[in-house]
């Protein structure tokens, strides 16, 4: 491998880990603060993915387009049906066993699946990347990089900074992390929990959404692309360390590493490395690299 | 324990009945889907042994299902029938093995983590069958000939492996519902209700719990190698996470702690889909056969928290106006989590 490959790959790899990251952090938010098992995470980012490819026509009959506003459209319409869905089947659901989510959720899965499936179809499409970011970056004397890609990255680096503030630096980050240690404490402090958790799976939601919608002009968009997320994003999350915001960062750079080198290098053995990964770590580590905290 | 007969007994023998008298009314279409359904309920019972009865929730159960069905496959000679008193040791005894290793080493993690650790173990089983020529890659393999056993058990007939799938089905039944009146399957109850107060009472918790996974993956791979003769077919797909993730959905929809909630479950889940799937009821609509599905589990998990084994208590109760008094099923698991009021 020669250095511009040698490059090249490297930036994949980011990009790829930081897209995971992105996924994997509402994943890991519902799970760590709320107790939900959401196997319905992988469909929040098929939805994304989309409303990157149905919205924009929408968008672009009513506010005059735009990839940029197709994204600020999507992510106001994330939220709203984030605050809907946890109002209308997850909160009841607290107090029950984890499986009883889980198998919710899974319901949830296969509507959200066939709802996708009435509405836009079976087909797979492609999504344009916006004009702005459509160029090519020069890599030594032959190779070129996408401008977009650089784009996601930015994108996801940025979030996970916004993330971390809201988490360590706010008030709010400070109720939701009391939230996710006493609810019932937390209650009885007069904050209202109900409100709180709602707010969290809708900012998970949107999050899971956001990458979809990033990711739709590189990855195109097809049916059954959230399960192919949802179990990778499970990976991050248990080997960071569930409910650890930093432990999904950092799981999530490195599965990115070793899925995009180990497709280069092992070909035939590409599949199987990143659960090897997982089990070697948790063997190593039995509760992931992080503690919630 | 109750008498002998109590009702939940009668419930599973008059099944059983039914099943045993099903071919004689049934065209061939029928046979062959009760088959089908018969060996996911073999299938949902050796996973209610791991998540039902001693709480660890395997996620990867599917890896043993497929390793029974290609033991059963390339065990077979090419051209000649392979005996089915070697074959299906074999099939078990891979299964069991296979089972062993991931059980040794993901029995150190808990809680989630196990659930992840199992899927890692699947997942890498998946991928050697699937990346490999081992097994055929992604085309899978054909069981030429089906297995005998001497001269009086041919299993290429639809009758034949009906039936046997049945004796199959109630021997595993059985088997189960001894195991967890004995000694070993009280320890599992124990260990389910509170793995920490069992250490302290003196018990090695980790064999006991050793014990429980091979069990369960040796009854897989029996299921396992019951699909692969039946359809004399066998591809990767049959160790893929969806696999584990239906079986998982069916023990929850029946209503974990009970034998029965397995057996009702696989043939709920089963049937649903049938159901949504025939076009005779929906028409064109009946190729969005998931939507239905997906909407009957939301609504069985906001109605039902016990699942439908539990039916039958919460109509009680909403008669009589207060919780049952008769809870717990003979041979069930402890039913603490599960409580009323909530």
């Amino acid at each position: 491998m020669d250095l511009p490959t040698f490059l090249i790959q490297c930036l994949n790899s980011l990009q790829y880990g930081l897209l995971l990251f992105l996924v994997a952090s509402g994943l890991t938010l519902i799970f760590g603060i709320m107790g939900v098992i959401n196997l319905a995470h992988g469909s929040f980012y098929m939805v994304g993915a989309y409303m990157a490819y149905a919205l924009a026509p929408v968008v672009a009959a009513t506010f005059g387009g735009g990839f940029f506003a197709t994204l600020a459209v999507g992510l106001v319409l994330a939220v709203l049906l984030g605050y809907v869905l946890e109002w209308a089947f997850f909160s009841f659901l607290y107090e029950r066993e984890h499986l009883q989510q889980v198998l919710m959720t899974y319901g949830l899965i296969l509507v959200f699946e066939e709802l996708r499936s009435l509405i836009v179809g079976d087909d797979v499409y492609g999504v344009k990347p916006p004009d702005l970011l459509a160029g090519t970056l020069p890599l030594g004397e032959v190779m070129t990089y996408p401008v977009y890609r650089l784009f996601i990255s930015g994108v996801c680096l940025a979030l996970a900074l916004g993330m971390w503030f809201v988490f360590t630096r706010t008030r709010l980050g400070m109720m939701i992390r009391a939230g996710s240690a006493n609810r019932e404490m937390v209650q009885s402090l007069g904050i209202d929990i109900q409100f709180l958790y709602r707010v969290v799976f809708a900012a998970g939601m949107a999050v899971a959404v956001l990458a979809g919608m990033v990711a739709a002009p590189v990855s195109s968009v097809y049916p059954g692309m959230g399960n192919q997320v949802l179990i990778i994003c499970f990976v991050v999350v248990v080997i960071g360390g569930i409910g650890s915001i930093r432990g999904a960062l950092l799981a999530a750079l490195l599965i990115g590493v070793v899925d995009t080198f180990g497709k280069v290098i092992f070909p035939q053995a590409a599949g199987v490395l990143v659960y090897v990964l997982m089990a070697l770590i948790l063997l190593w580590k039995p509760s992931g690299l992080f503690k919630a905290g | 324990m109750t008498t002998f007969l109590s009702p939940k007994l009668a419930f599973v023998l008059a099944c059983l009945a039914a099943l045993a008298v099903y071919p004689l009314a049934a065209g061939s279409y029928g046979v062959d889907l009760v088959t089908k359904i018969m060996v996911y309920a073999i299938f949902a019972l050796s996973l209610e042994l791991l998540v039902g009865s001693t709480g660890l929730v395997c996620f990867g159960h599917a890896a043993f299902f497929g390793i029974g069905a290609y033991a059963a496959v390339l065990g077979s000679p090419e051209a000649d029938a392979a005996s089915l008193a070697v074959l299906l040791p074999l099939a078990v005894g891979a299964a069991a093995l296979y089972a062993l290793f991931m059980g040794a080493l993901s029995l150190r993690t808990q809680g989630v983590y196990f659930i992840m650790v199992t899927l890692a173990f699947a997942q890498m089983a998946y991928y050697i069958v699937h990346d490999t020529p081992l097994g055929g890659g992604t085309d899978g393999i054909y069981l030429n000939v089906k297995p005998v056993l001497g001269s009086w058990l041919d299993l290429s007939g639809s009758g034949a492996i009906y039936y046997f799938t049945l004796a199959c089905l109630v021997a595993v039944f059985g088997f189960l519902g001894l195991l967890l009146r004995s000694r070993f399957g009280r320890a599992l109850a124990g260990i389910k209700a509170n793995e920490q107060r069992m250490r302290a009472t003196g018990f090695a918790t980790y064999p006991y719990k050793l014990a429980a996974f091979v069990v369960s993956g040796a009854i897989a791979g029996l299921a396992g190698f019951l699909f692969a003769v039946k359809d004399g077919y066998v591809n990767p797909e049959m160790m893929a996470w969806h696999l584990s993730g239906a079986v998982l959905i069916m023990i929850i929809l029946g209503g974990l702690g009970h034998l029965r909630g397995a057996l009702i479950g696989a043939f709920v889940f089963a049937l649903l889909q049938e159901f949504f799937k025939s076009e005779a009821v929906f028409g064109g609509f009946a190729k969005h056969w998931h939507l239905g599905l997906g909407l009957t589990i939301i609504a069985s998990v906001a109605l039902l928290p016990r699942g439908l084994v539990g039916l039958p208590a919460q109509w009680r109760q909403r008669l009589v106006g207060r919780p049952s008094a008769q809870r717990a099923a003979p041979g069930a698991a402890f039913d603490e989590e599960a409580g009323d009021g909530r």
